[in-house]
């Protein structure tokens, strides 16, 4: 019965979009980085954003986290208390404290989202003492949970990512990231410089928990195969401009414009 | 009867813009409908665009124009209009695909891979284990490889991988391209079998299958596709 009621309300919150664009362009003097892109995003989706380098990818991811002002359109946000706010009439502190608790960002290069210099388990527990934990136990044993989550031994808790392999700092990044249980993460090429095997279990693990936490996610990424494993929907940017939307099966097993059947061309069969 | 899939007058073309902008025509006309509890099977030489037609009703390939009806929770909605959520709503609690290949993820092992769209459905993890289980067996997996990731598998363990995810969950319609193909004889039996349970439980499915002996054995209707054949 519990479930039940669960699931109900589930549906209910799926009807009311997480993250709206609206018209969103964003020029750095005469070169229009992101022209006109609107999209909504609902809890639990994962839009994949792709497109080559210089395609205004990484731009919108920028101005949709709030972390750059577009030169005009929207990007609103549904807030914990149900209140659906436009981002750029957030206050700085409002801003941040969104972004430690119900947004994530993970970057590409994990020193960007880490602290190299201070321990695994501090990196974790810093976000949860950020949104005013104070019980060191408590802080611990849900650092050391997350790290058992991503796959990282207990008994590296203690050292510094900087001796971390590359796979293990990303894991690190995304257990930072997901201990305040947010409900929106950005996500720019995470899977980026690593190697394939560390890639296919990063992406695995990814997978498992985007469904679990129910996250919804806006990923980065110029590569297909991260798109197809991961995304519900994708969006092709080229030039700044979404040439092309849809179910990502969809777009990438009868792509429409011929920039998207070009990407789609240029894959290497397996 | 009220149908469970009624597609009217759905047309295809691919422009491939690669090769300077070549119109190729795949189908055009494509109209029937399937009843619940009822297997149609698509004939029709290679080429004839009966996979094509599997992917349309699926929301895999788009449609150029007319309607891909499917009945989801009760109401008919057209798939060749529908919104990416509602393609995934009914993908979720409504079609089912069943194809020649399994997409293994990398790591998760094989019980995990055949449980999957009944955890994801709401079942607890022991009982999806455990239905799970008695397919795997009854399509002869041995209990010893179900911990293990099928993507070392060999290609018709591997498809009975994906026919046991196939036929898990208690979907209403089922889209089956060449279950059967790359499987042995006593295999193919089983698989034959479960699309007669599936027929008692009232699901409507669509089927590619080129061995007519199969064809003869699960087939309540054949639609020619050659019939809806797109003149270039």
């Amino acid at each position: 019965m519990a479930d039940q009621g669960m699931l109900e309300q589930h549906v209910l919150e799926n009807d009311e979009p997480l993250l709206i664009a609206e018209s969103l362009s964003k020029s750095y003097g005469r070169i229009a980085a992101c022209r006109d892109v609107s999209f909504a995003l609902y809890p639990g989706e994962v839009l994949a954003i792709v497109g080559e380098s210089g395609s205004g990818k990484s731009t919108l991811l920028q101005l949709l986290s709030g972390q750059l002002a577009a030169s005009g359109g929207h990007v609103s946000y549904r807030m914990r208390d149900g209140v659906t706010r436009d981002l750029a009439t957030l206050g700085e502190a409002e801003r941040r404290f969104l972004f430690r608790t119900d947004w994530g960002f993970v970057h590409q290069d994990p020193a960007h989202g880490l602290r190299m210099a201070v321990s695994a388990g501090a990196n974790v527990g810093e976000r949860l003492m950020a949104v005013g934990w104070n019980h060191y136990g408590r802080i611990r044993d849900t650092a050391s949970d997350w790290l058992t989550r991503v796959e990282i031994d207990f008994a590296r808790i203690d050292d510094a990512p900087r001796t971390y392999s590359g796979g293990m700092r990303q894991r690190l990044q995304i257990a930072r990231n997901l201990v305040t249980e947010p409900r929106l993460v950005f996500m720019d090429e995470p899977t980026g410089g690593l190697d394939v095997s560390v890639q296919a279990r990063l992406l695995d693990l990814l997978r498992s928990l985007v469904a679990e936490l129910h996250l919804a996610v806006i990923i980065v990424t110029h590569d297909l195969a991260v798109a197809r494993l991961l995304s519900h929907r994708v969006m092709v940017m080229k030039g700044g401009r979404v040439i092309e939307t849809g179910l990502t099966d969809q777009v990438l097993d009868d792509p429409r414009e011929p920039y998207t059947q070009l990407l789609v061309s240029s894959i290497l069969p397996p | 009867m009220t149908a469970m899939i009624d597609v009217a007058d759905a047309q295809k073309t691919f422009t491939m813009h690669l090769q300077g902008g070549i119109e190729l025509p795949v189908v055009r006309g494509v109209t029937f409908h399937v009843d619940p509890g009822e297997c149609v099977v698509l004939s029709g030489p290679s080429g004839a665009g009966k996979s094509s037609i599997l992917k349309m009703i699926f929301g895999n390939y788009r449609c150029d124009s007319g309607r891909i009806g499917i009945r989801h929770r009760g109401t008919l909605i057209d798939l060749a209009t529908a919104e990416p959520r509602q393609v995934l709503n009914v993908r979720r609690s409504t079609i089912g695909y069943v194809s020649q290949f399994l997409r293994a993820v990398p790591r998760v092992p094989t019980i995990d891979v055949v449980a999957e769209p009944l955890i994801a459905g709401g079942m607890s993890r022991t009982d999806a284990q455990a239905r799970a289980g008695s397919l795997l067996h009854r399509l002869n997996i041995p209990e010893r490889l179900w911990q293990l990731p099928p993507a070392t598998f060999s290609g018709g363990e591997q498809q009975r991988v994906n026919i046991a995810r196939g036929f898990i969950s208690d979907l209403p319609i089922l889209i089956l391209d060449e279950p059967t193909a790359s499987l042995d004889a006593a295999n193919r039996a089983v698989v034959v079998e479960l699309i007669a349970e599936k027929k008692r439980q009232g699901v409507a499915m669509v089927a590619i299958v080129h061995d007519d002996e199969i064809r003869h054995l699960i087939a309540d209707r054949i639609v020619d596709v050659t019939s809806f054949a797109a003149a270039a």
